[in-house]
């Protein structure tokens, strides 16, 4: 119980230190942060170390957070191996970033703040993981989504840092919108049979295989609760149509950039889906649209990625294609190969975006086209920045290979579709990557800041490091063997077939952006020509992000215009005003027999006498 | 006789506004220092009754009462039970945060501070009250001084129009309840206006259903229009606006509270199979309220209307709580009462400061005031982050309840609320992005940042939120003693009505 509640808590208190006691020392608050992270690690492996000795399995600890009648909800932590394994990642990752953050943000007024909020990042981060039941989580999940509001808008004076913020928090908004009624909706599933409802995850397995066992499963109603609940992923880990967000996050410090919208908050989906694989994978057809959205996020954000001139930008291209194949495979039926591409892909898209970020800091300027010449100016940080490349391209023997390999292993056992496009994005993602790479680290120097990079300090280069170092080795943990505790019975072994093909396009991709862009090769003139307009579409990226423009200015402005004039003219012009307006004339009407004028009054006593007289008189 | 702390609660702003006729007015700091201990003394005693009450026991504790029309049945008669002893701290930690806020007024102070005591007082009253004809007179004394104080203290703009129309609309809402309580106490076979006596008489003998039929509506749109609900909405945006901050924080924050706490604490019980048939309409137009005011609030471009539509959005979450009828759902409304009051209460609190120095509520003129003022912009950032249902602030627990609540009762309900978080966040975020994000609009470099004092009542409302927010079985486990009598009142009448 104080293990786990350290781990969550210990970058907490760092937060609520930082804000209340040390604001104003920026060296202790990033020292406390990272103390705080430290903490979280060691917890973390301590943990590590009771499960590999097999003192435990699957832990969970809760108390009662809203007891009423008729609803229970608690507050509580499920640690099983995937919990570990993401809790790893993050705290170890996360550990990396801070530390590297000391040297980015080195020049920051506000450095406090940054670190409190990254603190406080860790934090919820963390209770995703951790979180035992789905109210739990979804605490954590918005709080994850604040944090992410918050450091994106860090540079909150720049328009399009706050714009993007909004952007962010308010497209997951709608994405939760999903996922609340999804968590209604399986709580109140979940009453029948005589039993109050839970949203409890352990809870919910044993009365779903209880209720499979007996066929009492309702796939309609499990089907929406799936597709619900992923709505949440889909806004988290930025598929298609909601991955507007993510591109536009990059708006924040770079090191932000690579813990949050990289490798860990964005990957908070896929752990979502594996924690409720029991309740998705319940229903192939559900199982079957997660595939689906995530094969074609995969192809469809590494086509964006080709024409990208931001480095940055192409590495979110890069993200949201690759958390594209973790859905997929979980839609697949292959969790345990997901959550393995999750954690290789954590610790290579970390060190490439690090890497960015030490690119960006020598040159101060996102664009590749205006870098060049860097590997020989920043030897360390553009081998690990290879190194990262070549994992991400799945290049044997770095980690990425394993991992992609996993995944398009299940593709190509359950769906042959999945599997050509699951390869072609591989292609295309050497090629992108490629083109990165060579453009800004092997062509001559584009610009004078280029010209004159320098080497970053050793607390930055020093976790790209170790970064690298993971990236190349992870695959060889073992980390879908200690998986397998979760989910027993899932294929493992390499398929050369699969593997050989995929690392063959790959070098395809390599070898054909080297051609472009190191031999400067042309292709004939007529088919640059007919590349043009699927040129302009890609980097207009589809035109979705004006697509959403227009119904957001057109429909949701536009009944909310239409609301306000109705409210000021119906309801208050009209309705209000309106009686108001009657309540005077009647007032001046009646102000009439009230004239003082006594001739007027002994009229009107006249004329009542005469009525009365009148009525009365019946003969 | 010896008069407990409930009444000395009601008493002390009472008191306080009383001793304020004799200090002379240019004693500026004795006003305050009076005004702050008159609303303190309260908030210490609020604070020991939650600590103290038993919701074992549960039922109406601390309780005082003096004859005092026999003939007629009415007494002087307060106590407070789960309910109510949650809205009477809201209620004392708006007012004192409000006297703290109001340390900014220069204008004829001391008029000022006995109009608002007198304000608070009566809200005092009601929450406490335990004889309706008590209860409607306190209703009155928080209604009233609101003339005056928007009248004479409100932004010039539009301080006539507005004054006039909130006091008018409520007074008339006023009278139609009157005519619904008048009714109920003429059929009751005991002739009495002791609230816990009638309850026991109905109990006995209910009116019969289409009686309770025909008046309910009276109870419920008489005080549903200071509740707000749809369509009699729109006095309080408006009054809002045109309120100076301290007025405009006790306003949203616990005025139009009184409505749905009378809905709660006198319809529901007294008319219980009224409220089986009439709450299924509420639950549509809380839905109304929850939607149309979070589609308004988005297209309104002044920072105090934006506040004042998601209030009578948020109200409505209220509403369709009560509507559900569950434990879930009024336990939610309760808490989401005492949430939002402080949440608005903080809002309007930082829209307050930086209006009274740039003269201007208009967002797109702000721009940028984080940087200018940060510990303003922090507080309001909060209070559009609880507002939108962030977890950790008060504000979430409680529409989480509301959430369950409806799922088990209205389910298209449900949804609508749940699409009412969407909205919030669109306008609560849009307008921290326009007013207090971006590059500082040169004008306001000049503008101050709260001072140590200043930050106090900031500082207190966020705790507050956070606290409850983290646990909100501290005030959940009172508020369910304070819910289940009426619950258990309405199963009994639904078991009778339905065959």
């Amino acid at each position: 119980m104080v293990t786990p509640a350290l781990l969550l808590f210990a970058p907490l208190a760092a937060c609520a230190a930082i804000v209340g006691i040390t604001r104003r020392s920026r060296p202790l608050s990033a020292g406390l942060a990272i103390g705080g992270m430290a903490v979280s690690l060691l917890c973390t492996v301590r943990l590590f170390l009771e499960f590999l000795n097999g003192h435990a399995h699957e832990l969970q600890y809760s108390i009662p957070w809203i007891t009423l009648p008729g609803l229970t909800l608690e507050f509580g932590f499920l640690i099983n191996e995937a919990a570990l394994l993401m809790s790893g990642v993050v705290t170890g990752v996360g550990l990396l970033i801070f530390i590297y953050s000391v040297g980015y943000m080195a020049e920051e007024e506000h450095r406090s703040r940054y670190f409190a909020y990254l603190s406080g990042f860790a934090f919820s981060m963390l209770g995703i993981v951790l979180a035992n039941n789905l109210v739990t989580l979804f605490i954590f999940w918005e709080l994850v989504g604040a944090c992410s509001y918050l450091l994106i808008g860090y540079w909150y004076q720049k328009p399009s840092a706050a714009a993007a913020g909004k952007k962010a928090f308010l497209v997951n908004r709608i994405a939760d919108f999903g996922f609340l009624l999804g968590i209604l909706l399986l709580w109140s599933y979940s009453a029948g049979h005589g039993e109050a409802g839970t949203v409890n995850l352990l809870a919910l397995q044993e009365r779903l295989a209880h209720w499979a066992a007996a066929g009492q499963l309702d796939p309609t109603i499990l089907g929406w609760i799936g597709v619900l609940l992923f709505c949440g992923v889909v806004g988290k880990s930025a598929q298609f149509p909601l991955h507007v967000w993510l591109p536009d996050a990059m708006e924040g410090p770079t090191p932000v950039s690579a813990l949050i919208h990289a490798a860990t908050m964005v990957a908070a989906g896929v752990y979502l889906l594996a924690r409720i694989f029991f309740i998705v994978s319940a229903v192939p057809s559900t199982m079957e649209l997660i595939a689906a959205i995530g094969g074609f996020t995969a192809i469809f954000a590494a086509s964006l990625a080709l024409v990208e001139p931001d480095i940055k930008r192409i590495l979110a291209f890069s993200t949201l294609s690759q958390l594209g194949y973790m859905v997929m495979a979980m839609g697949l039926g292959a969790p345990v190969a997901a959550m393995f591409h999750l954690t290789t892909h954590a610790f290579f898209k970390a060190l490439l975006f690090l890497g960015a970020g030490s690119v960006i800091h020598a040159v101060h300027g996102n664009d590749i086209w205006k870098m060049g010449g860097l590997l020989k100016k920043m030897p360390l940080t553009g081998w690990t920045f290879a190194v990262g490349t070549l994992a991400l391209c799945g290049i044997f023997p770095f980690s990425g290979f394993f991992s992609k390999d996993e995944i398009l292993l299940a593709a190509m056992e359950h769906n042959r579709f999945l599997w050509v496009i699951g390869t072609i994005t591989a292609g295309m993602t050497a090629f992108y990557m490629g083109r990165l790479f060579f453009v800004a680290f092997l062509r001559p120097a584009a610009s004078d800041s280029a010209q004159h990079a320098h080497e970053s300090p050793a607390v930055m280069t020093g976790p790209l490091v170790v970064l690298a170092l993971l990236s190349a080795a992870a695959g060889f943990f073992g980390i879908p063997a200690f998986l397998q505790g979760a989910h027993h019975a899932e294929h493992h072994g390499i398929n050369w077939g699969v593997a050989g093909l995929s690392t063959a396009v790959a070098f395809a991709g390599l070898g054909l952006a080297g051609l472009i862009y190191l031999k400067g090769w042309r292709p004939a003139a007529g088919l640059l020509k007919k590349l043009e307009s699927p040129g302009r579409w890609l980097s207009r990226k589809f035109f979705v992000d004006e697509i959403y423009g227009w119904i957001n200015w057109n429909l949701q402005q536009g009944l909310a215009r239409f609301l306000a004039l109705f409210e000021r003219w119906v309801i208050i012009g009209f309705m209000v005003n309106g009686t108001a307006k009657l309540t005077q004339l009647a007032g001046r009407a009646v102000r009439r027999l009230q004239t003082g004028q006594l001739q007027s009054y002994a009229l009107s006593i006249l004329v009542g006498l005469t009525l009365i007289l009148l009525w009365g008189w019946r003969p | 006789m010896m008069l407990g702390p409930v009444s000395w609660i009601l008493l002390a702003p009472l008191i306080g506004a009383a001793l304020l006729v004799c200090v002379p007015s240019e004693q500026v700091r004795w006003v305050r220092r009076i005004a702050a201990t008159a609303t303190g003394i309260p908030l210490l005693l609020a604070l020991s009754l939650i600590f103290r009450y038993d919701p074992v026991a549960a039922g109406y504790q601390w309780v005082d009462r003096i004859p005092w029309i026999p003939s007629f049945g009415i007494d002087y008669h307060v106590g407070v039970d789960g309910i109510s002893v949650v809205l009477v701290l809201l209620h004392a930690f708006c007012a004192f945060t409000g006297v703290l806020v109001s340390y900014r007024i220069s204008q004829r102070v001391k008029e000022y501070a006995i109009f608002y005591l007198l304000l608070i007082g009566g809200g005092f009253g009601v929450f406490t009250s335990m004889d309706l004809f008590f209860f409607y007179l306190f209703y009155e004394m928080a209604v009233i001084p609101m003339f005056p104080l928007i009248g004479i203290w409100g932004s010039k703009k539009d301080r006539d129009y507005a004054t006039m129309k909130l006091t008018l609309y409520l007074t008339a809402g006023a009278v139609m309840a009157l005519i619904g309580l008048l009714t109920l106490y003429t059929l009751s076979p005991v002739k009495t206006f002791d609230l816990i006596a009638l309850r026991e008489a109905f109990l006995r003998q209910p009116l019969p259903p289409a009686t309770q039929w025909f008046l309910f509506p009276f109870l419920l749109f008489g005080f549903g229009v200071i509740a707000p609900m749809w369509p009699f909405h729109s006095w309080s945006p408006l009054g809002h606006a045109a309120a100076p901050s301290a007025v405009s924080m006790l306003h949203a924050g616990v005025l139009m509270k009184l409505g749905s706490y009378a809905i709660l604490r006198i319809a529901l019980p007294l008319m219980p199979a009224g409220a089986v048939d009439w709450l299924p309409w509420v639950a549509g137009l809380a839905c109304m309220n929850i939607l149309y005011g979070g589609f308004v609030a988005m297209a309104q471009k002044d920072a105090k209307f934006v506040i004042g539509y998601s209030s009578s959005s948020h109200m409505g979450y209220v509403l369709l709580g009560i509507a559900c009828l569950s434990a879930i759902g009024l336990n939610g409304a309760v808490l989401l009462m005492f949430a939002h009051g402080i949440m608005t209460a903080l809002a309007f609190a930082a829209v307050g400061h930086v209006y009274d120095q740039t003269h201007t509520r208009i967002l797109s003129d702000w721009g940028g005031l984080i940087r200018q003022v940060p510990f303003i912009g922090v507080a309001f950032a909060a209070a559009a982050l609880a507002s939108a249902g962030l977890p950790g602030f008060a504000n979430f627990a409680a529409e989480l309840l509301v959430f369950f609540g409806a799922w088990e009762s209205y389910r298209w309900a449900a949804v609508a609320a749940v699409f009412g978080i969407v909205t919030t966040a669109f306008y609560m975020l849009r307008a921290v992005r326009t007013g207090f994000y971006g590059p500082l609009n040169p004008k306001w470099t000049g503008l101050k940042d709260a001072t140590p004092f200043e930050k106090i009542p900031y500082l207190i409302l966020i705790t507050v939120l956070l606290v409850v927010g983290c646990w909100p079985q501290s005030l959940l486990t009172l508020i369910q003693s304070g819910t289940g009598p009426i619950l258990e009142i309405i199963q009994q009448a639904s078991v009778g009505v339905l065959p």
